[in-house]
């Protein structure tokens, strides 16, 4: 029991702080699969950023929603934490005024849940990014 | 420009692009990775049909 216990205290006290530990991550959540091909996963960050980044545009395309910072309801926080996630396409997006929403269209509705999941699935990303960087993952 | 996408096809694109980053980031190797997209996307797909007919039952 004890020695499981201090074998547990000493992998955590292992794992290095190294720049590809940070650096990884956050070139990942700013360009989605970027992470992954500084550690020269060449493929899997491309197809990494071809569905993100897919699923961003075509959430814009459909009229939907952009989150902004807020105090609003719950689901309006998680909303913009969401579309954080995707990085430089939600930046690009709130500095160039997209992502207003059309309540006209139903596919709005769509497009702005599209945005969302394409953030989450960055934050995802980055953390395949990470522990590939600590050697956790090959 | 708006893209107008009907609900099965905002489905399938959804499920496909979710499923190749859950088969990358879930998996080790490459092999593993193409497989478990697939359970993925089989797996969203399903869903959707399950639901689907759900709905249908539902307001009968």
């Amino acid at each position: 029991m004890a020695n499981s216990t201090t074998e547990k205290a000493k992998a955590v006290e292992t794992t290095p702080v190294t720049l590809m530990s940070v650096l990884a991550p956050a070139v990942g959540w700013l360009i989605p699969g970027a992470g992954h091909m500084i550690q020269k996963r060449w493929i899997r960050g491309l197809l990494l950023f071809i569905s993100i980044a897919s699923l961003f545009l075509l959430g814009l395309g459909m009229q939907g929603r952009i989150y902004k910072a807020n105090g609003g309801d719950i689901l309006d926080i998680l909303g913009f934490v969401g579309d954080v996630g995707a990085g430089a396409f939600y930046i690009i997006t709130l500095a160039q005024d997209w992502g207003q929403g059309a309540i006209a269209f139903a596919t709005a509705d769509y497009g702005t849940k599209f945005m969302i999941v394409a953030g989450l699935l960055n934050f995802i990303a980055v953390a395949d990014a990470y522990h590939i960087a600590i050697g956790k993952k090959q | 420009m708006t893209i107008t996408l009907n609900h099965f096809s905002a489905a399938l694109v959804f499920s496909l692009f979710a499923s190749v980053v859950f088969g990358i980031t879930h998996r080790e190797t490459t092999r593993d990775m193409v497989r478990y997209g697939i359970y993925c996307f089989a797996m969203f797909l399903g869903g959707v049909f399950v639901a689907g007919w759900a709905m249908w039952v539902l307001r009968r």
